[in-house]
């Protein structure tokens, strides 16, 4: 009696949720599926769009399928399942499991289908028939020179604290804190591994999960260490923000010089702001519109994307956004990354 | 006996689905007096206890104490009109100490500003209350109230579930089953406890399978059978095994003896 | 009838015995106990020493190994600051747990409170302080529903707080579209909203108004835990909630009202959260959940309800942030830090378990 109401509304929002997932797809000779990590981070809602647009343009029917959550693999090889037996002609991936999707995929391509790994290459990378990415050695070489080249000569006795991602140190996490490296002098060691250095202007590596909260405790953490740090790096631009109200909390934000990546719009902005001095911006709109492209012509031609000259993958470009150009480092100002960042 | 009951039911009916548990039963309890209450597995003495006791809603039929009919939705209810009930399984909270669980849903709160605005009980009134009511009832040998109740005994908790009762009730004790879990010594003891009760004069509903124990303490005897009661007995009058045929059929009721008092 | 009438009177012939045995029936705890037992009971009646002990000891080995680096006043307050969120989100939680539930949607209720704080201000325009109220009646419905379902149709905790925890989340990316508000606009257009942000010192050390907001609300919840009947009534639904019903205790209001309070502290958790990360990101708190659940067992606090203190469960948080901080000052993998924590959650229920033994 109490609950009929409540009853009644959830039975009702539960047919109308149905409802909307039966909504028949239309036919067409060539169907795509994009399959992301989750579809609420922007980075992926945009890559949606990119991917959305350009199958409307050139007649590809497109269904996006996403994980609930980072990490989650079981619904992505679902999603490549649902594909194959759907019949598309090709599918993008962002894989959450580099390595525990490679046998789904090999069902796929052996099914026909061409592959493309977005963003993340999978590993090994050639389970794919081809990776459409940001060149993330490049944009942590390039936050590198520019903090290097910023702080002149006291780039020799600076003190670096780096905010990384997750402990399992995945790809992206190693080839950006290594590029800063070598772009800001370091010696990296073993490039595919983080924590062997052994220069001493190196404070410190912690874990931020890529978050605002997670940033701000790392560089907690890291001050305590050693509170003459003067420049971060962070991993993505909400570990940055969290990583400067920790500065804040102690006074310490004018300075220290905060480097970043990725180039979403509120992280652009806080370039705008003095709150990150540079980051490098990646194109996730155009690895899924390019994405597309690359299917249709393969459902035309039968012709596989070949990687960008003298790179094993598809670079899709990545420009550094600062409002304070270094001699030496090619950069955009925050206008133009604003007219190009997402989210 | 010429004085009015203090509890009186007529025509109690309680199903459930098909099952009738109460068959248009009565009850009476008179003032001052332990009126066992016995019946074989399923004759629906635990309906007609729970429907005294506001746990159950009677479909039909009145209850009426000191003469004024009463309805009863919860045991709240019956426990705000003066009856209370020490349930088989005491509905003690083993976590909290002797004192919280005596006033367990009717604590008493300070004076003044602390009790009215920060609504801060007034430990020290309820451990005072406590230990008044567990030596009257002979039981202070429990030394910290303030310990927790699973830290007691068998017997010392039912005797905290009794001085619970007998602090609160005012007009009836009802008793369910209170030796069923105890061990020799300590039946004994629940058992004097219930005289001191009595003694107080606070009328008792005993419900009990132990005979001995029933024809020992009880003044009267309310046999139920089949949903409603048989006869009332004294137990000057009969013996167990007299009690124990009437209960199960196996002999019919003396007429004459079925509204003794 | 004789014969039963004369017996009716008197002891039952075995029982005559009785009169040469020990009367003291309800005497108790008059052996002498061995030291382990005394400690046993020690901890049966003070839950919250254990926690208090292992935290203790845990700052003082920390602080032997790594110096005035850790063993500082500035150190000190910053593992307060750093478990604030998890104080109060562990607050709700340890309401919850005491009524023998749990509470799975706590993290996600505060991040969506967050999330309503910021877009009912930015998005709608609304004063920021009318923001912050709508967060806190979003905090209060969401856990009413959790109660609802759990106290009038009898759905286990687990499972209600576990589809909450999916709906509220979806409803939170749903609604903000993973938009995050930058610290810099809230700090010009709404810095109210960042309040618990602020911060004063004393000496070395520094108290955030989120560390502040965080003790008092465990030093209330303390308060009304154990001295009021309300309090009280929590405890007794934990323990036992057939036996609290017959006690006179009102089960069904009782649980409804402690997950609208669970929920409006979580609200209160959203907008300490602001203050913290300076932004409303939709995408913080995501373990907040399990982050209060770790403080609540390592406090010491039983999830089969009724058991332990609100304080146990702000050791438990505090133990956790020495040794996150701790472990990260010394230069160790991160994973250590999970792993040892993971050892402390086994060996609080391990306690808990012996602990309790002193009821049977």
């Amino acid at each position: 009696m109490r609950f009929s109401v409540l009853k009644t509304s959830v039975f009702g929002a539960a047919v109308a949720a149905l409802a909307s997932f039966a909504a028949p797809a239309s036919a067409a000779d060539v169907g795509a599926c994009l399959i992301t990590k989750t579809d609420t981070n922007p980075f992926f809602v945009k890559m949606k769009e990119g991917a959305t647009a350009k199958a409307k343009e050139l007649g590809v029917t497109l269904k996006t399928y996403a994980g609930k959550i980072d990490g989650d693999t079981e619904s992505q090889v679902a999603a490549i399942e649902s594909c194959i037996a759907d019949g598309a002609k090709g599918i993008l991936i962002t894989a959450s499991d580099t390595k525990g999707i490679v046998p789904t995929i090999k069902k796929a391509r052996d099914a026909g289908i061409l592959v493309i790994a977005l963003d993340t290459p999978l590993e090994p990378a050639d389970a794919a028939d081809a990776t459409f990415a940001t060149d993330n050695l490049l944009a942590g070489k390039l936050i590198g020179q520019w903090a290097a080249a910023t702080l002149g000569d006291k780039a020799k006795d600076a003190k670096v604290a780096f905010l990384d991602l997750t402990p399992s140190q995945p790809t992206v996490d190693v080839l950006r804190d290594q590029g800063f490296m070598i772009g800001f002098g370091i010696d990296p060691k073993d490039a595919n591994k983080i924590g062997d250095e052994d220069d001493p202007r190196i404070v410190g590596h912690d874990i931020t999960n890529g978050n605002e909260e997670g940033g701000r405790k790392a560089m907690e953490n890291l001050l305590q260490k050693d509170p003459s740090i003067n420049v971060v790096h962070t991993i993505n631009e909400p570990a940055a923000a969290g990583a400067y109200e920790a500065l804040k909390a102690v006074g310490m934000e004018k300075n220290v010089l905060i480097v970043s990546v990725d180039g979403g719009c509120p992280g652009v902005k806080n370039v705008e702001g003095g709150v990150i001095g540079a980051t490098s911006q990646q194109y996730p709109l155009l690895m899924a519109s390019l994405g597309v492209e690359a299917i249709k012509k393969f459902a035309d031609s039968g012709e596989k994307p070949k990687p960008t000259e003298g790179k094993s993958f598809v670079d899709t470009g990545v420009a550094l956004v600062t409002d304070k150009p270094a001699s030496g480092v090619e950069s955009i100002d925050v206008k133009t990354g604003l007219a190009k960042c997402w989210g | 006996m010429t004085t009015e009951p203090i509890l009186t039911a007529r025509g109690l009916v309680k199903r459930y689905g098909r099952v009738t548990a109460l068959n248009s039963a009565d009850f009476d309890l008179y003032p001052g007096e332990i009126l066992a209450v016995i019946g074989d597995n399923g004759a629906g003495k635990s309906s007609l206890i729970k429907a005294i006791s506001g746990a159950v809603t009677p479909d039909d039929g009145e209850i009426l104490l000191e003469g004024k009919p009463v309805q009863f939705k919860s045991p709240m209810e019956a426990r705000a009109a003066g009856i209370e009930t020490v349930y088989q399984n005491l509905a003690l909270s083993p976590a909290l100490s002797i004192a919280d669980n005596m006033f367990l849903g009717r604590e008493i709160r300070k004076p003044g500003i602390l009790g009215s605005w920060f609504r801060m009980l007034d430990r020290a009134a309820m451990e005072k209350r406590a230990r008044e009511k567990l030596t009257e009832l002979g039981l202070m040998t429990i030394q910290n109230i303030g310990q927790a109740v699973e830290t007691l005994s068998g017997g010392q908790r039912q005797g905290v579930a009794v001085a619970r009762a007998a602090a609160f009730g005012s007009r009836v004790v009802i008793m369910d089953e209170p030796t069923a879990a105890l061990g020799v010594k300590e039946s004994r003891r629940v058992l004097e406890l219930i005289l001191d009760v009595k003694r107080r004069g606070l009328p008792i509903v005993l419900i009990s399978h132990n005979m001995p124990h029933v024809f020992e303490v009880a003044d009267r005897i309310h046999i139920h059978r089949l949903g409603r009661r048989l006869t009332v007995i004294n137990p000057k009058e009969y013996s167990m095994s007299d009690a124990v045929a009437f209960m199960t059929g196996a002999k019919a009721p003396p007429e004459a003896a079925a509204i003794a008092a | 009838m004789t014969d039963a009438s004369a017996d009716a009177r008197r002891p039952q012939e075995f029982e005559k015995v009785l009169t040469g045995a020990d009367t003291a029936v309800a005497d108790f705890d008059t052996h002498t106990r061995s030291t382990l037992e005394k400690i046993q009971h020690f901890l049966h009646s003070n839950p919250a020493a254990v926690p208090l002990i292992v935290l203790v000891a845990s700052v003082l080995v920390f602080g032997l190994i790594i110096g005035g680096k850790f063993f500082s006043a500035f150190s000190m307050t910053l593992i307060l600051q750093q478990v604030a969120i998890t104080g109060v989100i562990g607050a709700a939680q340890t309401l919850v747990i005491l009524t023998a539930g749990i509470d799975l949607s706590v993290g996600a209720i505060m991040v969506l409170s967050s999330v309503v704080m910021g877009q009912f201000a930015f998005r709608y325009g609304l004063p920021p302080s009318i923001a912050i109220l709508c967060g806190f009646a979003v905090g209060a419905l969401c856990g009413w529903i959790n109660g609802a379902l759990v106290a009038y149709m009898k759905l286990p905790p687990f499972i209600v707080t576990l589809g909450m925890w999916q709906i509220v989340l979806a409803s939170n990316f749903l609604y903000s579209a993973n938009e995050t508000i930058r610290a810099q606009d809230i700090e010009t257009q709404a810095p109210i909203l960042q309040f618990f942000g602020n911060n004063f010192r004393m000496g070395n050390a520094v108290f955030t108004y989120g560390v502040v907001a965080m003790v008092l609300l465990v030093a209330i919840l303390w308060y009304v835990l154990n001295h009021t009947a309300w309090g009280r009534h929590v405890y007794a639904i934990g323990d036992d909630p057939d036996a609290a019903e017959l006690s006179g205790v009102r089960v069904t209001r009782m649980l409804l009202s402690v997950y609208v309070l669970s929920g409006l502290i979580c609200a209160l958790g959203g907008w300490l959260l602001i203050g913290r990360i300076g932004s409303v990101s939709p995408t913080a708190g995501q373990f907040a959940n399990i982050e209060s659940i770790t403080a609540v067992v390592i406090g010491g606090i039983s999830l089969f309800g009724g058991r332990g203190s609100i304080l146990g469960m702000l050791f438990g948080a505090l133990i956790v942030g020495v040794f996150s901080l701790g472990l990260r000052l010394i230069g160790t993998d991160p994973q250590w830090t999970y792993l040892l924590i993971g050892v402390l959650i086994i060996s609080a229920v391990a306690i808990d378990q012996w602990i309790r033994k002193v009821a049977g």
